[in-house]
């Protein structure tokens, strides 16, 4: 998948992978994707809710070993 | 029509695990477009202390509280030292050294740290009001506290907390 801007949020654990990316938003404009990679297991169910939330759309929610990957599009 | 969500927090405790809950979700909820203040009152105010080297952990009639090694081969990380609230007491600076290893395991999980979180609150406008009644009561100085922070008493606490979506006391 295309995206804009990346984030490497392996290693940290909650909440950091959230205002990590709620930080790289900021500084992207509207219809730009943000791909963050997470190793936080708590992370998938956070990344849904916080794109429930805050109404940035999550593209994509994937998992490959211990590794999680997600894609949000800014609102 | 202001629409923003918002979350009121008193926070009362202390120590090193207890700054964690109100920053970790004032933080959050800033994150997810919540406006956010924490009341500081009582032990709570010293989470707003410039040198935040004070917090520490204590082991000591916490059954709770998993006492693990953060260093050393798995089978060591592993085990639980069950020492009794009596040793606990007897041993000076038991508890500096319990906090000392909490920050190791802190640091080993990814955790952020509470200057950390401190800072992101601050960065993401979370307001920050200490109970001026409790500063004067401890004997603190408001140049003992870190910028930024405001003071006021109940019912400053009150004019944002009953707005609010979601009132916690930690």
């Amino acid at each position: 998948m295309n995206f804009d801007k990346e984030l490497d949020a392996r290693g940290l654990n909650c909440p950091l992978p959230i205002l990590r990316c709620k930080k790289s938003l900021n500084e992207m404009t509207s219809g730009q994707t943000l791909k963050v990679t997470s190793t936080d297991p708590g992370s998938v169910k956070d990344f849904a809710a916080f794109a429930k939330q805050t109404g940035n759309e999550l593209l994509s929610s994937s998992e490959a070993g211990s590794e999680y990957t997600f894609f949000i599009k800014k609102k | 029509m202001d629409d923003q969500k918002k979350l009121a927090i008193i926070a009362t405790k202390g120590t090193l695990d207890w700054a964690y809950p109100p920053f970790i979700l004032a933080s959050t909820a800033a994150a997810l477009g919540y406006e956010t203040q924490i009341f500081f009152t009582f032990y709570g105010l010293q989470m707003l202390r410039k040198d935040l080297s004070g917090l520490k952990v204590s082991p000591l009639g916490n059954p709770g509280m998993p006492m693990k090694m953060p260093f050393g081969p798995k089978w060591f990380k592993d085990i639980s030292w069950n020492i009794p609230n009596a040793v606990q007491s007897l041993v000076p600076g038991y508890e500096s050294l319990a906090t000392v290893l909490m920050k190791q395991t802190i640091k080993n999980n990814g955790v952020a740290t509470i200057p950390e979180l401190r800072e992101l609150c601050q960065e993401a406008e979370v307001k920050f009001i200490a109970c001026q009644m409790t500063v004067e009561l401890f004997g603190f100085e408001h140049s003992d506290f870190i910028d930024g922070v405001e003071y006021g008493g109940a019912a400053t606490f009150f004019e944002f907390a009953g707005e609010s979506d979601i009132c916690l006391f930690i």
